[in-house]
């Protein structure tokens, strides 16, 4: 039993590795349709748009917006580091993309709501998670 | 079209924790509101309950069933429904009023128990150390590798996004909170009944921000039960009958937390829905008892419901005139869960049935009340109901 507090990671699929290991190489990965070039996420067996099921996962631009977010106060487990914190944040590839997230590299009290950000990615045993940071410059 | 009406309401002691196991509680609950409508256990041949029998982490936030409640009680059904999706807490209700409409039941006993003053929920499981490093499927995914563990989380962020889109603030959102408690120091059966200022909320605990520990419900022990009646059956019934005028629970947006649309989420589908189906319209609303397992989330059912305009939630309770017990639109005059007891949404219908009956005593809103509304849920969830005495 370890006392210094781990994140809970997600399940490794066929249907999510896409999004989960991406990062290895430096993409946030998501699914799309070949069809009609619809982006699905979160990944789902068929184009939520028009039911085909030719979907691949294809990199977006790794740019997006602080849709909203909330600065974690209580830790809710043994040796959970507070604050952090967590953000929807919005891809410009489509409206109404949106990923959940972690904005990093930056005070949470500095972090507001249409705040440019980019991923960036935190690897975590085979999990490579997609952060989010303020955009330099 | 055949009428639903609820002949018989009944509650467990409800508390922070309760010496009784949840079927235990569950009984009491039944066997009072059977004898709250004057029904013995033998005219009931249907049940209903959501989120049904949950195990492992989640036992707490669900530990009686179907099957148990049959085998305690010895219940013979003709129909009976359990299960985790449908209209928010209310699913076993709307269940229930879908079955005496169809003609499968005609006194159904409805319920939901709760141990959650005494146990522990997933997020808090997955917080804590463990030999083994957690992994996380199914709907959770996509959220709780970034350490949004927990629905505080979820609703703070859609709070965050009101206050950015309408200017709604704190101080007005306070008076919710503050609300609650003073309606719960006239309810004896309330689990927080020492008056708060709006100065105590705003310098209260800060959780996940914009959303302080005085905008949490209270987790509680407690069992509510009811029967639902075809009103012809509840006809000669000791109770006054309480009609379901109308019942919603629609879902047109997304059906997960990390994809629903800030902040409006499903409490406007399931709103929209409830005023299609009925002539009646909010302003005869006489008392609202509007779910506040987040004070925030009370706020969206106000502007859902059209008790004010979209984003004008913030003006309309500020202060707590218009929402008090003696304003235009009473709100949770038995002290929400904020301040009662978090019974996961039935406390609500409850309330509402025992104001339309003019059984609440001190707290009984003044005049003469007809029409009141029930709601439960926030986020991808929503289910509400309208209550009428005739
Ligand atoms: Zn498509």
């Amino acid at each position: 039993m370890s006392d210094s507090y781990q994140r809970p990671l997600p399940i490794l699929t066929d249907e999510n590795r896409h999004f989960w290991q991406g990062g290895r190489d430096g993409h946030l990965l998501l699914l799309r349709c070949r069809d009609c070039r619809y982006w699905v996420h979160t990944p789902q067996p068929r184009c939520t748009n028009c039911l085909s099921e030719a979907l691949t996962s294809e990199p977006v631009s790794g740019k997006a917006e602080v849709e909203t977010f909330t600065i974690n106060i209580k830790p809710w487990g043994k040796g959970m580091k507070v604050p952090y914190v967590i953000a929807v944040v919005a891809l410009p590839e489509q409206p109404g993309l949106r990923v959940t997230t972690n904005i990093v590299d930056i005070d949470p009290e500095a972090v507001y709501i249409g705040m440019a950000v980019e991923v960036r990615f935190e690897q975590d045993e085979d999990v490579w998670l997609p952060m989010f940071a303020p955009v330099a410059n | 079209m055949v009428d639903v009406v609820i002949s018989g309401i009944g509650q467990s002691a409800v508390g922070r924790k309760v010496d009784r196991s949840g079927i235990a509680m569950t009984v009491d609950a039944v066997i009072a509101a059977l004898a709250d409508a004057g029904l013995d256990r033998k005219d009931i041949d249907g049940l209903s309950t959501y989120p049904g029998k949950l195990t492992g982490n989640l036992a707490h936030f669900s530990p009686v069933g179907t099957h148990e409640l049959i085998e305690a009680l010895k219940l013979r059904l003709d129909w009976y429904n359990g299960g985790g999706e449908g209209g928010a807490q209310q699913a076993g209700l709307l269940n229930a009023v879908a079955a005496i409409k169809a003609g499968y039941a005609r006194h159904v006993i409805v319920f939901r128990t709760l141990k959650e003053g005494s146990g522990s929920l997933y997020w808090q499981q997955a917080a804590g150390p463990s030999a083994q490093r957690q992994r996380v499927g199914d709907r959770f995914e996509y959220l709780m590798p970034f350490d949004a563990l927990t629905v505080i989380n979820y609703v703070a962020m859609s709070m965050q996004r009101h206050f950015h889109l309408y200017g709604t603030t704190r101080r007005q959102l306070g008076a919710i909170s503050v609300n609650g408690r003073t309606n719960a120091a006239l309810n004896p059966a309330a689990i927080f009944r020492d008056p708060i200022t709006i100065d105590d909320y705003l310098a209260s605990r800060m959780i996940s921000t914009p959303m302080c520990i005085l905008d949490c419900d209270a987790p509680t022990d407690s069992s509510i039960a009811f029967i639902l009646s075809n009103a012809e059956a509840a006809r000669d019934l000791r109770s006054t009958p309480i009609t379901i005028e109308a019942m919603a629970g629609a879902l047109h947006s997304a059906a997960s937390w990390d994809q629903t649309d800030m902040p409006h989420m499903g409490a406007h589908d399931a709103a929209r829905q409830l005023w299609s189906r009925t002539a009646l319209k909010p302003t005869d609303v006489d008392v609202a008892q509007l779910y506040d397992g987040f004070s925030f989330l009370t706020l969206t059912w106000l502007e859902a419901l059209g008790f004010c305009g979209i984003g004008e939630g913030g003006a309309f309770v500020e202060g707590g005139h218009r929402i008090a017990r003696d304003g235009e639109l009473p709100l949770n005059t038995h002290g929400g869960q904020l301040s009662a007891g978090r019974t996961h949404g039935f406390g609500f219908v409850r309330e509402a049935v025992i104001q339309l009956r003019r059984e609440a005593g001190e707290r009984q809103v003044p005049g003469d009340p007809q029409v009141a509304i029930a709601s439960a849920g926030g986020g991808p969830q929503a289910g509400c109901m309208l209550l009428t005495r005739r």
